[in-house]
């Protein structure tokens, strides 16, 4: 076990924020959590990092963990003359070809020498990543990763995450709120609010009553996501690339967007097993 | 060479530069600036004690100041106050209080504007090696806690969930700030020490890509700004001070022009 929370509380301007909290992280474990706003995801995790100390009940981290920590919100002064790659070795130290790499993982190695003050918020979130990502760490926490990240690379880091997982062995804990994600790459999904609501496979808690109260009937059902093809890729300094060969010819009337291709459809995402076959190039070097 | 007056308030003042730059770049990261008028401040307390108890006047006021920074981050975990009225709080019953000691001591005649504005052209041969030792000594210390304090600058909770422990690195400097503002007390005197450690950081900024970059850079502007002060403080006959403040101020409007800096990306 790298972390674990024993009937974890904290108790801040008279009232408990999290209280009754027993969780565990194992390494090469993804467990989410989920719950409405100010449920106390954020404060659960700062528990299990040890950057809040428990008022009630324990917190026991492995002994010299390397911990990794995406926090959901950073806001750095402007006064603050900090580069991407300065940034990277915040805590740690990493040569020129560990950052590259990492960069590269969250396809921000353009960005290297870019001030951190000038990053979009999609990029920002994706160099908070790389940052996380650059030291091999045991122990992973990553409070709303992609926020603000566009929608193809929200899937392609959700993607990156797993593969960190698989590749490093290392234990993850993530909130987010999209659930449809989540279910599918989940080991084991917390529902917390305020207090440990309901827990287990994906499968079980998204059938479970407590779910179901919690985000409603239609989230429980709806767990399915919209497949679509891209016949072209954008890569991240802006220029395109064709990912199927297809004559310049036969793009629709629009102006560069193709009709959605005949094999879109619908799928619904499947808990229980995992797709961990990833064959995103963006995974292939980190 | 240390005979000459001026030569001795050159070499003074360079050796706080040297200081006042990284320790400054920090104040304006982490927005302490209002920190250091406080402690500055509270300086002149420091002075009172010192003559009242026959004491060594940095050593009083770097005591003082330790106790003063102590009793802030005390109160900021106890009261209700915000950090602002706290820090005003204390900046000016320390600076009270010291008026009035000083007054009661009727045997004492004390040059107030001296420790006011600085008294740079009467630094002995041992202030500067005070100057120059302190000097070095803050220089080492801070270069060791260079990482982990600007981890913290840049965010408290990663630099704590990442193993860094930053309340430690935190500390020191405070005791850091300290030793900085009873070594420059007489360079430029209690009101014009948050202005050497900020104005030259500040001008610095523009030309800066990363932290380190910023301090040495902040450090020229200080060394500059000390000469500059000095040789018109002898020219035009003003205080000696004030006229380094209004130099590094000048630095600083000249920081401003919007000129192309071929090294700089952005």
């Amino acid at each position: 076990m790298l972390v674990s929370l024993e009937n974890a509380g904290i108790f801040r301007s008279n009232k408990w924020l999290v209280r009754g909290v027993s969780m565990g992280v194992e390494p090469g474990e993804i467990v989410t959590l989920i719950g409405p706003n100010g449920s106390g995801k954020s404060t659960t995790a700062k528990l299990a990092l040890g950057v809040l100390a428990t008022d009630e009940g324990t917190a026991s981290r492995k002994e010299k963990l390397r911990a990794s920590y995406v926090p959901q919100k950073l806001k750095l002064s402007p006064t603050l003359p900090l580069s991407v790659a300065r940034f990277l070795c915040l805590t740690n130290k990493a040569d020129r070809h560990q950052i590259t790499a990492a960069l590269r993982a969250t396809e921000t190695d353009h960005l290297a020498a870019e001030q951190m003050v000038n990053l979009s918020g999609g990029e920002f979130q994706r160099v908070l990543l790389a940052r996380a990502i650059l030291c091999s760490p045991e122990f992973l926490v990553l409070d709303e990763p992609v926020q603000g990240v566009d929608f193809n690379g929200e899937l392609a880091l959700y993607k990156l995450i797993e593969d960190i997982r698989n590749r490093l062995d290392c234990g993850i804990l993530l909130i987010s709120h999209d659930l449809h994600v989540v279910m599918s790459t989940t080991d084991r999904v917390i529902c917390l609010n305020g207090h440990v609501c309901c827990s287990g496979t994906p499968a079980n808690v998204a059938s479970s009553a407590e779910f179901k109260s919690l985000f409603g009937e239609r989230a429980a059902s709806g767990l399915a996501f919209y497949e679509h093809r891209h016949d072209h890729e954008h890569r991240p300094d802006g220029s395109i690339e064709t990912r199927d060969s297809a004559p310049d010819g036969r793009r629709g009337p629009e102006g560069g967007v193709s009709p959605p291709p005949a094999s879109q459809k619908i799928s619904s995402a499947n808990p229980a097993n995992p797709n961990r076959n990833n064959q995103d190039k963006v995974n292939q070097d980190v | 060479m240390f005979d000459d007056f001026f030569t001795r308030a050159l070499i003074g003042g360079i050796g706080v530069a040297l200081v006042a730059g990284p320790l400054g770049c920090f104040i304006i990261w982490r927005r302490l600036a209002y920190f250091g008028d406080t402690l500055s401040h509270s300086a002149l307390l420091g002075v009172a004690l010192a003559l009242l108890l026959e004491l060594n006047i940095t050593f009083a006021v770097f005591v003082v100041s330790v106790i003063v920074s102590l009793l802030l981050v005390i109160l900021q975990r106890r009261a209700s106050l915000s950090s602002d009225a706290l820090l005003g709080l204390l900046a000016h019953s320390a600076l009270a209080v010291g008026l009035v000691v000083l007054a009661f001591m009727t045997w004492v005649r004390v040059d107030l504007m001296g420790f006011l504005f600085g008294d740079i052209l009467s630094i002995t041969t041992f202030d500067l090696t005070l100057i120059w030792g302190g000097g070095l000594f803050v220089l080492a210390v801070l270069a060791r806690i260079w990482r982990p304090l600007f981890a913290a600058t840049v965010s408290y909770e990663l630099a704590t969930a990442e193993g860094i422990k930053p309340d430690q690195a935190n500390v020191i400097f405070m005791v850091l700030m300290a030793a900085v503002i009873a070594v420059s007390l007489k360079i430029v005197g209690v009101l014009l020490i948050t202005a050497l450690l900020i104005i030259p950081a500040a001008a610095a900024r523009r030309f800066a890509s990363s932290p380190e970059q910023m301090a040495v850079t902040a450090i020229v502007v200080g060394v500059v700004s000390v000469w500059l002060g000095l040789n018109g403080s002898l020219e035009f006959d003003t205080p000696a001070g004030p006229s380094i403040v209004v130099a590094a101020l000048l630095c600083f409007v000249l920081s401003l022009i919007p000129i192309k800096v071929p090294y700089l990306r952005k």
